[in-house]
């Protein structure tokens, strides 16, 4: 006997991520075009059981190494920069490989391949980002910035700020007070 | 669980045809995989924005000067409504006095952007636009005090 079969590869794929997603426990949604979100974490373990019962059905879990990896270097910076005793002695690319247990070379290389940015440049975005929270939300002057994020003078900062903004740290201050007012008035 | 690799959607408003040719073609040599949405005025932006079905953009280039529906017009517009507070937009204009660029940043504008006389100079920019808007959809930084002048 012959049987002759008809099927729907999208409707099936998301029947089996469904089923597997939800003998584990895993809280998701399936967005389009093959991506999960995914609203709590998940164990390593939990994980790692996942992607191999996906690759029975010839599914595979994309970057996901890498990506991770992104995220934790990602959170290692910034854990660097919000906590001050943290703030390293040593270089930063030491401290990261350190951290990381990972070549610098290849930290970097991961780095700029999957965020469009430069480590030492992302770690400028953020320093920046964190001297804008302690001058809006702490009303902080910026010799209190500078002595914080471990600038070497309030000339490095203005620079620095100026470089990534395009705004001096007063007009920046100016901008924010002024919107603040308007929001008010509407 | 993670989009860093997903696509950048840009939206550009811009009444002048040379310029909306020049900002795609910057736009198209650069190595960010984007998708570009283009309107000639600023009254078919609102109507797109406006529009449940369509999703919100990860920035939006806003010419200063246009006829009909003002650049400033439209910020203005734009931030009284609460579903588009998180909307990245920039300010496209040949102006640039102090006073300006303060007025439109505090008028909810996050990026100030001169209109450069050469193309190397906009592909530039738009590198450098571009690559830091990523990181504040990215690595959660606040955009309400997100700031660029360039």
């Amino acid at each position: 006997m012959k049987l002759y079969i008809k099927y729907d590869i999208n409707l099936a794929c998301r029947v089996i991520l469904q089923e597997q997603l939800e003998s584990l426990q895993i809280k998701y949604e399936l967005m389009e075009f093959g991506e999960i979100d995914i609203s709590d974490t998940v164990t390593e373990e939990v994980f790692n059981t996942l992607q191999e019962n996906l690759k029975r059905y010839g599914i595979d879990i994309i970057n996901n190494q890498k990506s991770q990896l992104v995220q934790r270097i990602k959170d290692t910076i910034i854990d660097m920069i919000y906590e001050k005793d943290k703030l390293p002695t040593s270089t930063i690319s030491n401290y990261l490989a350190d951290q990381l247990n990972l070549s610098y070379g290849y930290i970097a290389n991961v780095f700029s391949e999957y965020t469009y940015t430069s480590i030492e440049n992302f770690i400028i975005i953020q320093k920046i980002e964190r001297a804008k929270k302690l001058i809006v939300e702490d009303g902080l002057t910026l010799t209190e910035v500078s002595y914080k994020l471990n600038y070497s003078s309030v000339a490095y900062l203005s620079a620095q700020f100026k470089k990534v903004t395009g705004l001096t740290p007063s007009s920046f201050k100016r901008i924010v007070d002024k919107r603040r007012e308007l929001s008010q008035i509407n | 669980m993670d989009r860093s690799q997903s696509q950048m959607q840009i939206l550009l408003c811009d009444d002048d045809a040379d310029d909306r040719f020049f900002f795609s073609e910057a736009i198209k040599e650069l190595k960010i995989d984007n998708a570009l949405t283009v309107f000639e005025s600023g009254l078919d932006l609102m109507d797109y924005l406006k529009h449940p079905e369509n999703h919100l953009p990860h920035i939006l280039f806003l010419d200063l000067n246009m006829p009909c529906k003002m650049g400033l017009e439209c910020l203005k517009e734009i931030r009284e409504d609460a579903q588009f507070r998180n909307l990245v937009i920039a300010i496209y204009s040949t102006s640039a006095t102090e006073q300006d660029i303060e007025d439109t940043f505090s008028n909810g504008a996050n990026i100030y952007i001169q209109k450069p006389s050469d193309f190397k100079k906009l592909k530039k920019i738009m590198h450098h636009i571009l690559n830091l808007n990523w990181q504040y959809h990215t690595a959660g930084l606040n955009k309400e005090t997100f700031f660029l002048n360039i």
